[in-house]
C-alpha cells in the first residue's frame, strides 16, 4: 500500500488549490431528448408500475424506467448501473429524490430490452439488483439515514430496518393498488435527518434511558454550557463532582425524571453516551405529508411508542407497519393519503382498525402546543 | 473467504429488495481479488471490516463509532464528516472511516463517463462504498483515512472539476426536484435556480459563518417532490397567478373514460376503482370547491383556487399550470431538536424567478434574512426558532415585506398584542399627575 500522490503538495498546501467551483453543471448530463424538450413537456403517463412516458409538445417521447436503489451502494454496483445505462441509454441516467434510479430511453421499442435486462440481474443471495417500480399509488423507496454503518448517535440501524421493511412491502413497490402514494421514511435518532417528521409512515430510532455521565473526562471533552443548552426539557445543570480518587471536577447533573432520552446532549458532549441494548428501539409515526394536494402538508404523529430492536429483521416493527398499510388500503378513499384518511375516520378509529395499542406515551406533553393536540370537543366515536 | 463471520447480516441477503449486505460482500470480494490492479490507498479489507463492525452492532444493538471527529481540507470549514471505529484493534480497516460530501449536479442527472471517474477515484483512495445520495442531496463517499482527504480533494477539483458539499454551521448543499427538465408541472427551472444559488453562495457553503446550519431546497410546484417545505430553512415552491389552462376536449376524454386519458396519469392502475367520475374525483375533492362541470364544460373560478395541484395531477392532459409563473418562499422548516419540528411558513406569496437579472428578487430576500439571523440567531438556533423567539413580525420587518392575510392560517386567538410606540397617538411618555387631575386617588 505505497502512498501515491495526486499532485497535492503537503509542504505548500495552499499552492494550486482550487476552491469554490461548486457542482458540475446539470446540462452536461442531460440526455439529448431532455435537453431538447426541457420546459416544453405536454403530459405524462404511468404505463405500468415503474415505467413512465413523458410526451413533449414537439411529439418527442421519453420513457423512464424507475428501479429501487439501496442508497448505500458500492462502486461495483454503480459501475453496473453505468454498464446498463451505456447499453440502453447512451450513457445517461439519474437518481430520484427518494434514491431510486431512473433509466431513460427515447423510444418505446427500447423499453422492453431495458426492462428485461434489469429484471435479469440478481445478487448471489437472491435479491433483485434493480427491481422495477416505485411509481403511482404504491410504496416507493424508504428515505433513510446512516444507522450503525456510520453514525455515532443512532438508537437503531437504518439499512437493516429498511431492507426488512422493503422486503415485506415489496409487492406494493411493484404495484399501484393503494388509495394514494405511501411514503415510508426512517431515521435512526430523533435528529430526524431526512423525512420522518413528514411521511405517511415513519420509523424512528429512540432511546429510553438517560445518558451515563463520564465525570472523569467530561470537563476536558465538553463545553459544559453547550451540553446544558442542548436539553429541550432543561434536565441538565452544572455540578461539581468528587471522583473516587478524591479529585473534584466540573461536570453536569442530569435530573432523570426530566430527561426524555433525546440524545441531543450527547451530540454536544462525548461524555454523555446513552446507547443501550435493551433500552433502545423503534418509535413508529404516521400521517405526515409534504405535498399541498387537497390538504395542507402535515406532520407525522407518534402511533407506536416503542418496539424493541430485533436484529436482523425487526419482525414486531414490520408487523405493525403491515397492519397500518393493510388497514389504510382497505379503508381509505381514492386519492386519500394516510393522514387524510386517519383524520377523516378519527384517530380513535385509526388505532382500532390498525389494531395498535394506545398508551399514555402517545399524548403530547411538550410545552404549550401539547394542549392543541388534546380533544376540546364532545365529538368522538365509541 | 470472508474475514469475519456475519450470521445476522447474512439473513439480510434473502428477500426481493436489493440487499446492501450482498452488495457490500460483492465489494469486499472485488477488493480482495483486485483484478483491476488498483494500488489501494486505504486498507484493502476495509469493507470486510465494515461488515464486521456492523455485525457486532447487530449483536450488541449499539453503534460502534466513536463520538464526532473533526477532519477536513485546508481552505474549507466543512464537507468532511470524520468518523473513527471504537474497536480499532478488531477492525483496523475502519479505524478511520471518514465521509466526504461531494456536490451533486442539480436534478441528479449523470453521464456514465463522469460516474466512472468518481468510482475510479473512490476505489483508489477510499472504501468504494457510497450513498447515492445523502438526504440533503450530496454524493456521499463513505469511508477513507485522513491522509487521503487532501489527495481526493485535489483530484476532484483538478481533474474532475468537482467541489465538495457542505457540512457544519453553514449553507448546506442545495437540492431540487427535476423541474422543467422532465415535468410539465414545473413553474420555474428548479435546476437552474439551484445551480445558480449554489454557486452564488459558495463561500457561505464552504466556510461556516452562521449560527447553525441553513438549507435551500427548490420545488418547481406545490407537489413538493424534493420536500422543501419540510426539509429546508428556505423553501422555493413554484406557482402561478393567472388561470389554469383548460383543454375542454381533453376534459371530456377523461369524462368518457378514454383509455388514452387515465385519471392521475394511471397512478391507480393496480386496483379497480370504477370508471372515472369527475364530480367525485375532482370537483368534490377540490379544497375550495371552485370548480363546476356543466354542459360538458369545466369551469374554474381561478380567483378562489389555491393551486393545490389536485385537478392538474388528476387530469394532466386536460389541465395545465398558468403562464404567469414564479415561486412562493416559505421559511423555517426544521426537525424537532430543539423546540419542536417546523414546516416552512409562507413569507413571500409570489416572487418572480428571473435568471436574466440573476434572480435579484430572490437573493434580496435570502440576504436580508441572513443579515438578521447571523446577527440575532443564538448559538445552534435554526432560523425557524429565531422566528419563534423574535416573532414573525420581526421577520417581515427585516425583509421589508408588508403583512398580509396570506401570512397566517388564522389570526391570533389571544389578545396579547404588541403595538409600537409610534403607532399610538401621543406615545407612551405620560404624566400620572396629569392623569390624577381627572381621576382622584
Amino acid at each position: 500500500m505505497a502512498f501515491i500522490s495526486s499532485g497535492y503538495n503537503p509542504e505548500k498546501p495552499m499552492e494550486n488549490r482550487i476552491t469554490d467551483i461548486g457542482p458540475r453543471h446539470f446540462e452536461e448530463f442531460y440526455p439529448e431528448v431532455i435537453k431538447k424538450n426541457k420546459g416544453k413537456w405536454s403530459h405524462h403517463e404511468i404505463l405500468e408500475p415503474g415505467v413512465l412516458v413523458h410526451v413533449a409538445e414537439s411529439g418527442d417521447e421519453v420513457y423512464t424506467v424507475r428501479v429501487g436503489g439501496c442508497r448505500l451502494m458500492s462502486t461495483t454496483h454503480i459501475n453496473e448501473i453505468c454498464e446498463i445505462a451505456e447499453k440502453h441509454c447512451d450513457g445517461h441516467l439519474r437518481f430520484t429524490t427518494r434514491n431510486n434510479i431512473e433509466f431513460m430511453v427515447d423510444s418505446k421499442d427500447k423499453v422492453e430490452p431495458l426492462k428485461n435486462d434489469l429484471k435479469s440481474r440478481k445478487f448471489p443471495g437472491g435479491s433483485y439488483k434493480f427491481p422495477i417500480g416505485g411509481t403511482g399509488a404504491g410504496v416507493t423507496n424508504i428515505v433513510h439515514t446512516q444507522g450503525w454503518i456510520h453514525c455515532h448517535t443512532p438508537a437503531t440501524d437504518a439499512s437493516g430496518t429498511v431492507k426488512a421493511t422493503m422486503d415485506v412491502l415489496f409487492d406494493d413497490f411493484q404495484q399501484m393498488r393503494l388509495p394514494a402514494q405511501l411514503r415510508v421514511s426512517m431515521a435512526c435518532c430523533l435528529n430526524m435527518c431526512g423525512a420522518v417528521h413528514c411521511s405517511d409512515i415513519a420509523i424512528l430510532g429512540y432511546h429510553r434511558k438517560p445518558p451515563m455521565i463520564d465525570h472523569e473526562y467530561l470537563d476536558r471533552l465538553c463545553e459544559i454550557p453547550l451540553a446544558i443548552s442542548a436539553c429541550p426539557t432543561a434536565a441538565i445543570k452544572p455540578a461539581k463532582v468528587t471522583l473516587d480518587d478524591g479529585k473534584e471536577v466540573k461536570s453536569v447533573e442530569i435530573k432523570n425524571e426530566r430527561c426524555m432520552f433525546c440524545g441531543n446532549c450527547y451530540t454536544m458532549c462525548p461524555s454523555l453516551p446513552l446507547a443501550d441494548t435493551e433500552g433502545d428501539g423503534i418509535v413508529l409515526m404516521a400521517g405526515g405529508k409534504v405535498s399541498n394536494r387537497i390538504s395542507d402538508p402535515k406532520f407525522s404523529k407518534v402511533v407506536v411508542a416503542f418496539l424493541p430492536n430485533e436484529m436482523p429483521r425487526w419482525p414486531s416493527m414490520t408487523d405493525a407497519i403491515t397492519k397500518m398499510v393493510n388497514a389504510y388500503s382497505n379503508g381509505a378513499n381514492k386519492y386519500e393519503r394516510l393522514g387524510d384518511w386517519a383524520e377523516r375516520i378519527g384517530w380513535e378509529k385509526f388505532f382500532e382498525v390498525c389494531e395498535l395499542d394506545f398508551t399514555h406515551h402517545l399524548i403530547d406533553d411538550f410545552r404549550q402546543q401539547a394542549y392543541m393536540s388534546w380533544r376540546q370537543s364532545t365529538q368522538f366515536k365509541f | 473467504m470472508a474475514k469475519h463471520e456475519t450470521p445476522l447480516l447474512d439473513q439480510l441477503e434473502s428477500g426481493p429488495w436489493p440487499s446492501f449486505v450482498s452488495d457490500l460482500k460483492q465489494q469486499a470480494e472485488v477488493r480482495a481479488k483486485n483484478e483491476a490492479g488498483v494500488e489501494f490507498q486505504i486498507p484493502q479489507d476495509a469493507v470486510e471490516d465494515l461488515l464486521g463492525v456492523l455485525e457486532l452492532s447487530f449483536k450488541h444493538g449499539r453503534t460502534h463509532w466513536k463520538h464526532g471527529g473533526i477532519v477536513g481540507v485546508f481552505g474549507y470549514g466543512g464537507g468532511v464528516i470524520g468518523r473513527y471505529c471504537d474497536q480499532p484493534k478488531l477492525f483496523p480497516g475502519v479505524e478511520h472511516f471518514h465521509t466526504m460530501r461531494v456536490a451533486q449536479p442539480c436534478g441528479k442527472y449523470y453521464k456514465t463517463s463522469y460516474l466512472r471517474e468518481l468510482t475510479k477515484l473512490w476505489d483508489f483512495r477510499g472504501s468504494g462504498v457510497t450513498n447515492m445520495h445523502g438526504a440533503t442531496g450530496d454524493i456521499i463517499f463513505l469511508g477513507t483515512t485522513t491522509p487521503q482527504l487532501e489527495e481526493i480533494f485535489y483530484t476532484l477539483t483538478h481533474d474532475l472539476n468537482q467541489d465538495l458539499g457542505g457540512s457544519g454551521s453553514n449553507l448546506r448543499t442545495p437540492a431540487d426536484c427535476l423541474g422543467s427538465s422532465r415535468c410539465q408541472y414545473a413553474c420555474y427551472d428548479s435546476n437552474a435556480l439551484c445551480h445558480f444559488l449554489t454557486n452564488e453562495y459558495q463561500d457561505e457553503l464552504h466556510r461556516p459563518a452562521f449560527p447553525y446550519k441553513f438549507k435551500f431546497k427548490m420545488d418547481a410546484c406545490p407537489n413538493g417532490c424534493v420536500a422543501s417545505i419540510a426539509r429546508s430553512d428556505m423553501s422555493f415552491i413554484g406557482t402561478w397567478r393567472d388561470a389554469i389552462k383548460v383543454d375542454q376536449d381533453a376534459v371530456n376524454k377523461y369524462v368518457e373514460n378514454d383509455p388514452g386519458y387515465p385519471a392521475n396519469a394511471g397512478a391507480h392502475k393496480g386496483k379497480d376503482w370504477g370508471p372515472f367520475d369527475i364530480e367525485k374525483e375532482v370537483l368534490a375533492l377540490c379544497p375550495t370547491k371552485c370548480m363546476k362541470f356543466e354542459n360538458k364544460t369545466l369551469s374554474i373560478d381561478n380567483a378562489n383556487c389555491t393551486r393545490c395541484m389536485h385537478c392538474i395531477n388528476t387530469m394532466p392532459r386536460a389541465l395545465r399550470i398558468g403562464d404567469d409563473r414564479g415561486c412562493s418562499i416559505l421559511v423555517g422548516a426544521k426537525a424537532p431538536i430543539l423546540d419542536g419540528a417546523q414546516m416552512g411558513s409562507l413569507l413571500v406569496p409570489f416572487v418572480e424567478v428571473n435568471p436574466e437579472n440573476d434572480y435579484e428578487a430572490i437573493t434580496e430576500v435570502i440576504e436580508s434574512i441572513w443579515d438578521w439571523w447571523m446577527e440575532e440567531g443564538k448559538n445552534r438556533e435554526r432560523l425557524g426558532e429565531l422566528i419563534m423567539r423574535q416573532g414573525f413580525q420581526k421577520l417581515l420587518e427585516v425583509t421589508g415585506i408588508d403583512p398580509q392575510p396570506q401570512h397566517v392560517a388564522y389570526p391570533r386567538t389571544n389578545p396579547y398584542i404588541f403595538w409600537k410606540e409610534d403607532e399610538v397617538d401621543g406615545g407612551w411618555e405620560r404624566d400620572v399627575v396629569e392623569y390624577r387631575k381627572h381621576h382622584l386617588r
